[in-house]
């Protein structure tokens, strides 16, 4: 099995809200005082593909977009067991939109040619757009599943287990596809020492434009076909009333009561 | 000029009916219709769905497209897919809306890919610029913490709706529209996937999407047992218990309890958020509730930021009581 994962880095979704602020110029977020991560959805698709290399054997491919790339961030999904690391990393493929990312990441698979699987979070945490998996299988002209909770390799298909509304979809694909992993798959497994040490040892593969055989206008900002008019903070102007008392019993009484002024109930 | 105009909406059909989710489309595209003084267009696909025109109509479209063919009875993204392709390239709409559901999710970004156009999820607002005349789309990004407004440089402008973002109309049942019927026209051969299973997770009582009260639990709770209390304040209020995402991917409560940015998106009268610290991923699910009472230990937790009412606390000896009160009270 040769499977290629699409990942990013991110501002950290989990650092606190309050460290959360608006380059409105950039139209960019930044988390102030806290370090960037490899996207939290994109590393649910990193644990899926290490579930198949453990049950099938293989090799898992990762491939990042991005500037400012740090080692260590983008390092993280070798330290967890992955094979090989190809950065995408030069100024023109910042700022793009879903289209420009999906056909930048598309170039650099073709390039890399031989893959039985193509392995995306089910969206980034920043955009939360959930739209490369599918546009990298439509330039491509391949079949894709999105919203995986669970694959399972069958020769030369997969079956998925697709979340929906009321529970899932059991779904058999021919391979190769592309399939987007949803948070269900299961936590990602922590990178182990070993895991670290050969990561160390891994130099990321740097594609520039030219090398994924695209122009600069191609990509980034200058390759999209939506833009950003604004970018802010949504005020949130209400108060919480808190209820008080001496005990938990009272403090309880206390809210109900309050709820029941508010005809809340 | 572009030869692209009109706004059609696509309506996803469940169980024979249109979805809420569609009305409200239908609803925010016939302001958008009226802002741009152009005509309202629904699309409906699956099988046996040519009884829903009148609905839809009657939700404010002026035209029905529709696509029946028994093929068409489950959805499969390579069938849909090529099915909307034909539908845009017959109605040629400046502006396409969808719903943010599984399906929404998985239909839009193929179709705007394969259209060459772009699509934006999950918008909360959508307007009419009045210089350009293009789409304004709204959408949260950073998991909630911020929203971005988009402008689609490619037409048809595609966009899906968060759940509960926009109003229906009142039908009215008497409005007349004119119905289409498009040849589904495509093979077999050309859906690569094939359904194997549908699994339903049952839940008990009323469904957390169609609840007039919630009570949620998170990280908090610490067990499924500790969902028991949950479930006994909600089936006391007639309401349904939900989650954070903590709580389900441990497995003290199934995935389809999950509120927030990748589960549920809900709109409920009343929210009772009990030890959830209020991430933004979470907020995403429940900020469209009418009132949002939370109950957590830390007194800075980022919940009460959108709460009405709230209590510092420790809900393990605050449920209890608050449930016996709320007993007594409604007894009362």
């Amino acid at each position: 099995m040769n499977i290629i994962v699409c990942v990013k880095q991110v501002i950290d979704p989990e650092a606190p809200p309050s460290s959360f602020k608006i380059n409105a110029a950039a139209a960019k977020a930044e988390m102030q005082g806290a370090a960037p991560v490899i996207d939290p959805y994109g590393e649910y698709a990193v644990e899926a593909s290490m579930k198949i290399k453990d049950a099938h054997g293989g090799k898992v491919t990762v491939v990042s977009m991005g500037t400012n790339l740090l080692r260590e961030v983008v390092k993280k999904p070798l330290s967890m067991g992955a094979d090989e690391l190809i950065l995408l990393e030069d100024e023109a493929y910042t700022g793009g939109d879903s289209w420009s990312t999906a056909f930048a990441l598309t170039m650099a698979i073709k390039k890399l040619g031989e893959y039985n699987l193509i392995l995306c979070g089910r969206e980034a945490s920043d955009t939360n757009a959930g739209q490369t998996g599918s546009g990298v299988a439509e330039i491509l002209g391949l079949p894709c599943i999105t919203l995986a909770r669970k694959i399972d390799i069958e020769d030369t298909k997969a079956k998925v287990e697709r979340v929906s509304a009321d529970g899932y979809d059991v779904i058999e694909v021919p391979l190769p596809a592309v399939i987007t992993v949803s948070n269900e798959i299961g936590e990602p497994r922590y990178p182990t020492i070993k895991g670290i040490m050969t990561a160390k040892k891994i130099e990321p593969v740097i594609w520039k434009p030219a090398d994924i055989g695209v122009e600069p206008s191609q990509v980034g900002a200058a390759g999209q076909r939506s833009k950003i008019q604004k970018l802010f903070q949504p005020v949130h102007e209400g108060k919480c009333d808190f209820a008080s008392g001496e005990t938990a019993e009272e403090t309880a009484g206390n809210l109900a009561a309050k709820l029941r002024e508010a005809r809340l109930l | 000029m572009s030869e692209y105009k009109g706004v059609t909406v696509y309506c996803e059909i469940k169980n024979g009916k249109l979805m809420p989710i569609s009305t409200e489309a239908l609803g925010i595209g016939r302001k958008l219709a009226d802002d741009s003084g152009q005509e309202l267009s629904a699309v409906l696909v699956g099988s046996d769905v040519a009884g829903l025109a009148q609905d839809a109509v009657s939700y404010g479209a002026d035209g029905v497209y529709i696509v029946d063919a028994p093929f068409l009875k489950d959805y499969q993204t390579d069938s849909y897919t090529l099915v909307m392709e034909k539908v845009v390239n017959q109605a040629k709409p400046q502006v396409l809306i969808m719903g943010q559901t599984d399906i929404g999710r998985d239909l839009a970004p193929r179709l705007a890919f394969k259209l060459g156009t772009t699509v934006t999820m999950d918008c909360v607002e959508l307007a009419i610029d009045g210089d350009s005349k293009r789409l304004l789309q709204t959408k949260p990004v950073y998991g909630g913490n911020a929203q971005a407004i988009f402008i689609s440089e490619t037409d048809p402008q595609i966009v899906t709706i968060r759940t509960k973002a926009m109003s229906p109309l009142e039908p009215n049942t008497s409005r007349k529209g004119e119905v289409i019927n498009i040849d589904a026209g495509i093979d077999a051969s050309e859906i690569r996937t094939k359904i194997l299973d549908k699994v339903v997770e049952e839940v008990k009582g009323i469904k957390i999407e169609d609840a007039d009260v919630v009570v949620a639990g998170g990280r908090g709770i610490g067990s499924a047992e500790g969902f028991a209390q949950l479930e006994e304040l909600a089936s006391l209020l007639k309401g349904a218990v939900g989650a954070s995402r903590p709580p389900c991917d441990n497995g003290w409560v199934p995935d389809t309890l999950q509120v927030g940015l990748t589960g549920k998106i809900i709109a409920p009268e009343l929210y009772i958020a009990i030890a959830i610290s209020g991430s933004s991923q979470h907020l995403s699910g429940c900020s469209g509730s009418k009132n949002i009472i939370a109950i957590n230990k830390d007194a800075e937790a980022n919940i009460f930021r959108q709460a009405r009412f709230g209590v510092v606390g420790d809900w393990k000896k605050v449920l209890p009581a608050f449930t016996e009160k709320l007993k007594e009270l409604l007894a009362s």
